[in-house]
């Protein structure tokens, strides 16, 4: 019932609001909101940045919960907004269904692969990234035990841990990986207390690195981090300014970049439907490194990680992506 | 075996001292006979409160005053809606839940443009850990050193007030003259009037002692547990402590024992993760996260029996008919 209400309550909202709408670019944001510090505020920059290069205004939607996502969806699409950036794996189902109802509507869907003419794919080869910081973490680990703290248990998550331990496992065979997972739903990327908790049991298990891809459950666990003093890697946007000097470096995931060239291939009448996927190599992950953690890395750490980027880029480390064979046998 | 039992005891410690404060608040409130299902708005008002009061002083005890505050506010709402008015108790608690939701997200954008959030905190903004004498050098003392060590030491001031907080609640309920009336309020209103006491009074006193308690309840959360605000952080603390109040039976004891047990399931089930079990080897995620529920579902069915809440609640106090 008060799912209904709200749902109404923000169609009208938009409704009032984009009565003079024809094809304008629009965004909708996953449950976490635009302002989680991490995925959503990623793909929040690029669409901030379009805005402050063009002058042309985005229109923004923030489902309050899983219902609302796909009413927000078909709003949006009536009104013709096009090209509509859809953010993160939750949102596939809807827009599969709501991009076959509107064939000439564009959507971008980031995190998810829907096969239709109209929709374009953007996925990540987060495992190669993962990979790297697993092996800074490894590096960086004085007691050979790390942590890894995912949001909601997806396969998509389950590839962020997956290639963290393979990265661990690379610099130093012998460590110890922990990997926790915050819950099975979307409340887990929004759940800072239960991420704080997860840390500080790793911690206690010796681990004194931890890496959370959990969107704003994350910040539970680097504030956890820095109340023990450990280390922390962040996930998606570069988090290393959330917690200076706890934050070891950051797993950037350009979802900013994707969303800017949507909007910007649009305008240019470039914008294609399929597949894409960005690597290491296409600059679509890395890892971070700006003033917040340069005391954080040495000299040997970047010299060791340039290598093992460029051997992955090169194919002399073959990451293995959980979500091929979902399993993680390497 | 006997350290990651003392690591879970404190992480229970930890996570069911919110529920403990709330649960409390609750059993003052129902035990006049007022149903309070807006014991979540209330956190999470005062949630906000403490996180904006703490960011903008920088002292979490200012944070704790807003807190308390705010806390104590939406409980004079419920009352004035629900006491003077004979409103009904259900209607106003929801409300208040609402309202609170939205607001809070809603003042924190303006307020801090941050996005619902607020500043995160550090330092004397936040309430920091406490490290009992001689905890250092009783480490290594067997047993005692970790129980002592671990255990007890090395929580912040408002985990030790909530446990304080059992005691003197039952002092205060069944050991002063305040609690006995307060209890016959929830009981038989009607013999109260006629000793001469204001129903409406006693029942006002016990809604402003839960918005005290919820008030901490909120600030521990945003200002200790944490470092600032975020949406929706009570996280359903507020209903579980409800849950808690009715399996603890509206008694101080039981229902400190019933916060610490769903306090320890989600302890344990933090634990439980990834560990592999002899035989049956890993429990997947799912499984362990409901375990709390399944095991709350048979301890009600099975072992708790019938609860019984006090025979006015939920009913406004009529003087006399006209």
């Amino acid at each position: 019932m008060k799912a209904v209400f709200l749902a109404s309550v923000t169609a009208l909202a938009i409704s009032s609001s984009m009565a003079h709408a024809a094809t304008e670019p629009a965004v909708v944001y996953d449950q976490a909101g635009k302002y989680d510090k991490s995925f959503n505020e990623g793909v929040y920059n690029g669409v901030k940045k379009y805005t402050a290069d063009t002058g042309i205004q985005v229109r923004e939607f923030e489902p309050k919960n899983e219902a609302q996502v796909e009413q927000g969806l078909r709003r949006l699409a009536k009104r013709g907004y096009s090209p509509i950036v859809t953010v993160g794996f939750n949102m596939t189902s809807a827009v599969e269904k709501v991009a076959k109802d509107f064939p000439e509507i564009n959507f971008t869907i980031i995190d998810g692969v829907i096969d239709l003419p109209n929709v374009q794919s953007v996925v990540f080869k987060e495992h190669e990234g993962s990979f790297l910081v697993g092996a800074l973490a490894s590096m960086a680990s004085k007691t050979n035990t790390v942590g890894f703290v995912g949001g909601m248990d997806i396969p998509l998550i389950r590839k962020f841990g997956c290639g963290y331990e393979q990265g661990v496992k690379y610099a130093s065979p012998s460590a110890t990986v922990l990997q926790n997972m915050t819950g099975s739903t979307g409340a887990a990327f929004n759940d800072p207390t239960k991420g704080s908790e997860l840390a500080k049991s790793q911690f206690s298990q010796g681990a004194d690195v931890v890496f959370a891809a959990a969107g704003g459950t994350g910040i539970g666990v680097y504030q956890a981090a820095k109340d023990e003093g450990k280390l922390a890697i962040g996930v998606d946007s570069n988090q290393n300014h959330v917690q200076p000097g706890t934050m070891l470096t950051s797993m950037v995931k350009r979802v900013d970049e994707a969303a800017y060239k949507t909007y910007q291939d649009s305008a240019a009448g470039t914008w294609k439907p399929g597949m894409v996927v960005l690597g290491l190599a296409d600059g679509g992950v890395d890892w971070a490194q700006d003033e917040n953690n340069a005391s954080l890395i040495t000299a040997d750490m970047k010299t060791k990680m340039n290598d093992i980027r460029a051997k992955i880029i090169s194919g002399d480390i073959k990451v293995h992506d959980y979500m091929s064979d979902n399993t993680c046998n390497y | 075996m006997f350290e990651t039992l003392i690591l879970m005891l404190d992480a229970t410690m930890r996570v069911s001292t919110p529920l403990i404060l709330a649960a409390l608040a609750g059993l003052y409130s129902e035990r006049a006979g007022i149903v309070d299902i807006g014991l979540e708005g209330k956190i999470l008002g005062s949630a906000f409160a403490a996180a904006a009061g703490a960011a903008v002083f920088g002292s979490a005890w200012i944070g704790l005053c807003f807190g308390i505050l705010a806390s104590v506010s939406l409980a004079m709402i419920h009352g004035f809606a629900c006491i003077t008015h004979r409103g009904d108790h259900i209607v106003s608690g929801v409300a208040i839940n609402t309202i609170v939701a939205g607001l809070t997200v809603t003042l924190s954008m303006h307020w801090f443009g941050m996005g619902g959030q607020t500043p995160a905190l550090s330092g004397d903004a936040r309430f920091l850990d406490i490290t009992f004498p001689f905890a250092d050098a009783l480490q290594d003392v067997p047993v005692i050193g970790a129980i002592y060590s671990n255990l007890l030491s090395g929580h912040n001031i408002l985990v030790y007030l909530a446990f304080a907080m059992v005691p003197v609640t039952y002092w205060v309920i069944y050991k002063t003259r305040f609690g006995l009336r307060l209890r016959a309020v929830g009981e038989n209103p009607h013999a109260v009037d006629t000793a001469g006491i204001s129903v409406s009074f006693i029942r006002y006193r016990a809604l402003i002692i839960c918005g005290i308690l919820c008030g901490l309840a909120g600030a521990y959360l945003s200002t200790a547990h944490n470092a600032g605000f975020l949406k929706d952080m009570s996280a359903g603390k507020g209903y579980m402590a409800l849950a808690a109040l009715i399996f603890g039976k509206w008694r101080p004891v039981p229902v400190l024992l019933a916060c610490l047990l769903f306090g320890f399931l989600d302890a344990v089930a933090v634990r439980m993760q990834g560990v592999e079990i002899p035989g049956i080897g890993q429990v997947p995620v799912q499984a362990i996260e409901v375990l709390p529920y399944v095991l709350t579902v048979l301890l009600l069915a099975g072992f708790i029996g019938k609860a019984i809440g006090p025979k006015a609640i939920g009913r406004p106090y009529v003087k006399e008919r006209a």
